[in-house]
């Protein structure tokens, strides 16, 4: 079995010809069976490769499964393999990826059910699994980076989905260059990796890495410009703005890759690498940094956005900086686990609001909803377990991972964990904010939407009763001690960062401490959440519509900050004009002017000289002749 | 020694003759005057199988096609075209420069002044054709496939057209 | 015979060119100072008779009868070419109803 785990990213793949090729030929049925079915059956792979992963870990090994494929090319020292690595962390990625990818398929086939290209979307889905599932199983950056480009093109394909939208379209183009300027930093990364270990397998770089000196300038370099690449990729400042406006896509893909997966796939390098991190404490202070600011700007932006999807994208933006935050003080367990709960409620919650959107007929505003609970039950109750889990309430699942991050950035930094548990207070605010919008008060729609308000039909639902018990339980494979917990997963993970654990902190804050962190934040985000139901539900107030003036703070967050301005006066418009200034001046004038100067001396040369072609053959032969004349004298006097 | 002179002086005489006598069918015929005048220098040589051909072609078939062309397009004196006195006087000067750059030519290069040095039997028919049948038999087959192309051409460019039936 | 190799080395090299030269020379004055087609053909043949005899007296010379062989194809081209060019100024007379040059001067831009 193990040797097969190239099986997992290839049935996709083969599911992605399949969609490709058919198209929209073929019934949708069959194309979303065999869209839903190659998911499937690399989750039951992945299932399998999880449980011998486990069994060797019970046993104490280290469980890892190395499949070396084929050598791919070798130039110089330069040896790149394509081969495939699964270890405890790459088999957890896999289930997210193949599970909740699975589920979101399944959601799929009813949401996408009258699109026109439906086909197109499977396929599109089904090359995403593919690359997804490259990029955590390459043992070598180099695989790696094949998946990490794979994504980011499905990314751009999938946001752009219906392209004849202009802005949709120009957000993918968005998301597309923002994410190429993060992988211009894996690119050269990769070449300072291979100057200084020589290699890009995983193995041979950590083990070089381990005898480093702490605070290497190179593996400074290094580690700054894998972040750069992070921050491309799973939307951290300064290129985060693409990630809200990649909601122009459809919502599966947006719950599939930007909140549960590919977001992520930053997270998931950083923690593959986080020998190399450890080893270069100045990066890891510059992430937590910008992890924490990222985190506190979106969550501070989502307070009063009115789009649906837009509050839960930049709150995945938020969610992101606190992953970012927990790799950033060394808590790689934490920041991964995480990952994990993430998924499971972001994913919930973005197939809640598709839900949501569904049934007002393609409505995003909230100031449009109200009132939705009675209508579309399971959403409701299902949305509202994913509100608990992201806001930090226990026992669910967001919780035990934000509360892990959280203790770690108290003892690294008290301030850290201060700015945290702010932006916690805001998560818990915006996210009760929305429930209460959407769900409660009165029906603020049209009489037309209103008839036809319906709870989706069972594969919607299914996928969220799932992925809400999941939300519930999730939590629990991680238990710290201090709850009387094993901290299992951090035991399962314990391999991968072994080589790291010398220089890393470990956990050393005595439980009552601990104790007072929890009740903290779980106290605040119940407050934030009764905040929220005074204002919004008792008081009924209502967001202001756009066209209203808003003041002060409310106006920054409104208008996102003007980040998206900012740039564009310091990068786009300058760009513009100089663009301009060339096209005018050197093109135009410059190239164009002297080729068309070449152009016309010859023009006019020509006339000139066409005279003396008179077509009168007898002046050609005199001129025959004086030429003979000329050539005979020229050759003579030579001699 | 004298006569080649004497031919020499009756090939040039004959030429001038051929170039500027208005009557284009005295022009024909002061034309063969020349290529008799050229065959005696080939006979002067020793070349006497090129003497045989050149009496045979020139003088008998191309001077004969000349002729009959030009019976059969009922040229004269009287529809002849001629240029103007001053290009006539250009012509002239331009065909004079040629001369005297190859005379020149000829002073600059200053050649030997040459007298027979090998067989002078070489222009023999026996010789001549143990070269050509033996040295040059491709490019005398060649030459044969030549002449067919060229007389069917002929045929085919001479050919009144036979004017296509327009369709409706 | 003996006769004949007298006449030829009382003869200098020199002279045949010399000789040879004007004939061209007098052809491409033909060529230049006629409008008859046809004349002007004859113009050429006169060229190319003059370039004959120098090759065959330069082969004499030389006693490589190479030369001479090269004059018979020569004779051979000329045979072909004046029946070509015949056949050509014979379809222009009856498209023009003239052999005149000057009436050719199609050959332009």
């Amino acid at each position: 079995m193990s040797e097969l785990i190239w099986l997992i990213p290839l049935i996709p793949f083969i599911g992605f010809v399949i969609n490709g090729l058919m198209g929209n030929r073929v019934p949708k049925a069959l194309t979303a069976i065999v869209g839903c079915g190659v998911v499937l059956a690399s989750f039951v792979l992945s299932l399998f490769v999880y449980f011998e992963i486990a069994a060797a870990r019970e046993a104490g090994a280290s469980g890892e499964i190395y499949v070396h494929l084929f050598d791919w090319f070798t130039v110089g020292k330069l040896h790149v393999a394509l081969s495939f690595l699964a270890d405890p962390l790459s088999a957890v990625m896999l289930l997210i990826i193949t599970g909740v990818g699975f589920l979101i398929h399944l959601y799929s086939c009813s949401y996408m059910a009258s699109d026109a290209g439906f086909g197109k979307f499977f396929a599109y889905l089904n090359l995403f699994i593919f690359f997804m599932t490259i990029l955590v199983l390459g043992s070598n950056y180099l695989v790696m980076f094949i998946g990490w480009e794979g994504v980011g093109l499905c990314s751009y394909l999938l946001i752009g989905f219906w392209f004849k939208n202009a802005s949709y379209a120009s957000a993918a183009k968005k998301a597309f260059v923002m994410n190429r300027i993060g992988d211009l930093g894996f690119l050269i990364a990769m070449f300072f990796i291979l100057e200084t270990f020589g290699s890009l397998e995983y193995g041979t770089v950590f083990a070089a890495a381990a005898s480093m000196p702490v605070g290497s300038s190179m593996l400074l370099i290094i580690t700054l410009l894998l972040f750069v690449a992070a921050t491309g990729k799973s939307a951290q400042i300064p290129l985060f703005t693409w990630l809200p406006d990649a909601m122009a896509g459809p919502t599966p893909v947006s719950a599939l890759i930007h909140a549960a997966t590919m977001v992520t796939a930053g997270i998931y390098m950083v923690v593959r690498s986080n020998i190399l991190f450890t080893l270069s404490p100045v990066t890891m202070e510059i992430m937590a940094v910008v992890g924490l600011a990222t985190a506190l700007l979106a969550a501070f932006i989502a307070i009063t956005q009115t789009d649906i999807k837009k509050v839960l994208a930049y709150s995945t933006v938020s969610q992101l900086g606190y992953m970012f935050l927990g790799l950033g003080v060394g808590a790689f367990t934490g920041a991964f686990f995480h990952v994990l709960t993430h998924a499971f409620f972001k994913a919930l919650l973005f197939l809640g609001a598709g839900s949501v959107i569904h049934a007002m007929h393609d409505e995003q505003d909230m100031r449009q909803m109200g009132g939705l609970r009675k209508a579309l039950p399971i959403t409701f109750i299902t949305m509202f377990i994913g509100t608990i889990a992201i806001s930090g309430i226990p026992p669910f699942a967001g919780f035990f991972s934000k509360d892990e991050i959280l203790a770690h950035a108290f003892q690294h930094q008290p301030v850290l964990w201060a700015i945290g548990f702010l932006t916690a207070l805001c998560t818990a605010f915006y996210m009760f904010r929305l429930l209460y919008l959407t769900f409660f008060g009165k029906f603020r729609g049209t009489e037309e939407q209103k008839k036809h308000l319906h709870e989706s039909p069972w594969q919607m639902t299914v996928p969220l009763v799932v992925l809400a018990v999941l939300s519930v339980i999730g939590g629990f494979i991680n238990i710290p001690e201090a709850l009387g917990g094993h901290h299992s997963l951090a035991a399962f993970l314990a391999p991968i960062f072994e080589a790291g654990s010398a220089h890393a902190e470990t956990l050393s804050l005595s439980h009552s401490t601990e104790y007072l962190l929890m009740g903290v934040s779980a106290g605040g985000a119940l407050i934030m959440a009764f905040v929220a139901y005074n204002r919004y539900v008792r008081k009924e107030t209502l967001p202001t519509a756009d066209t209203q003036a808003s003041k002060g703070l409310h106006k920054l967050s409104f208008r996102k900050l003007y980040v998206d301005e900012f740039y564009d006066a310091l990068v786009v418009q300058p760009l513009n004009r100089l663009s301009v200034g060339f096209y005018k001046y050197v093109d135009r004038s410059g190239i164009d002017g002297f080729v068309n100067g070449v152009g016309n001396f010859f023009i006019g040369a020509g006339k000139g000289v066409r005279q003396w072609q008179s077509g009168h053959v007898g002046f050609y032969i005199m001129m025959m002749v004086i030429s003979v004349i000329a050539i005979l004298l020229y050759a003579v006097f030579s001699i | 020694m004298s006569l080649f002179y004497f031919v020499a002086f009756v090939a040039i005489f004959f030429a001038l003759m051929t170039i500027f006598t208005k009557n284009p069918v005295h022009s024909v015929l002061y034309l063969v005057v020349t290529f008799f005048t050229l065959t005696v220098h080939y006979i002067l040589l020793n070349a006497q199988f090129l003497a045989v051909v050149n009496f045979i072609v020139y003088m008998g078939a191309i001077m004969v096609l000349f002729l009959f062309v030009l019976m059969l397009l009922n040229l004269n004196e009287d529809t002849e075209p001629m240029k103007s006195n001053l290009v006539k006087v250009m012509g002239v000067i331009a065909g004079m420069c040629l001369f005297a750059t190859l005379l020149g030519a000829l002073r600059v290069i200053e050649p030997s002044n040459e007298i027979v040095t090998g067989n002078t039997d070489i222009g023999l028919v026996k010789h001549l054709g143990n070269v050509l049948f033996n040295e040059f038999l491709l490019p005398f087959e060649i030459s044969a496939i030549l002449l067919l192309i060229a007389m069917i051409g002929a045929v085919l460019l001479a050919k009144k057209e036979v004017k296509e039936i327009k369709k409706a | 015979m003996e006769n004949i190799v007298t006449q030829i080395q009382g003869v200098p090299l020199n002279h045949y060119i010399i000789f040879c030269s004007i004939i061209f020379a007098i052809g491409v004055t033909g060529v230049l100072i006629r409008r008859n087609v046809i004349i002007i053909m004859m113009s050429i043949e006169l060229m190319l008779n003059a370039v004959n005899l120098l090759l065959a007296a330069f082969s004499a010379y030389r006693g490589d009868p190479t030369g001479q062989v090269f004059v018979f194809f020569i004779m051979a081209l000329a045979a072909a070419e004046v029946a070509v060019g015949l056949a050509i100024i014979i379809m222009v007379y009856r498209n023009t109803k003239s052999v005149d040059i000057e009436s050719l001067s199609k050959l332009r831009w």
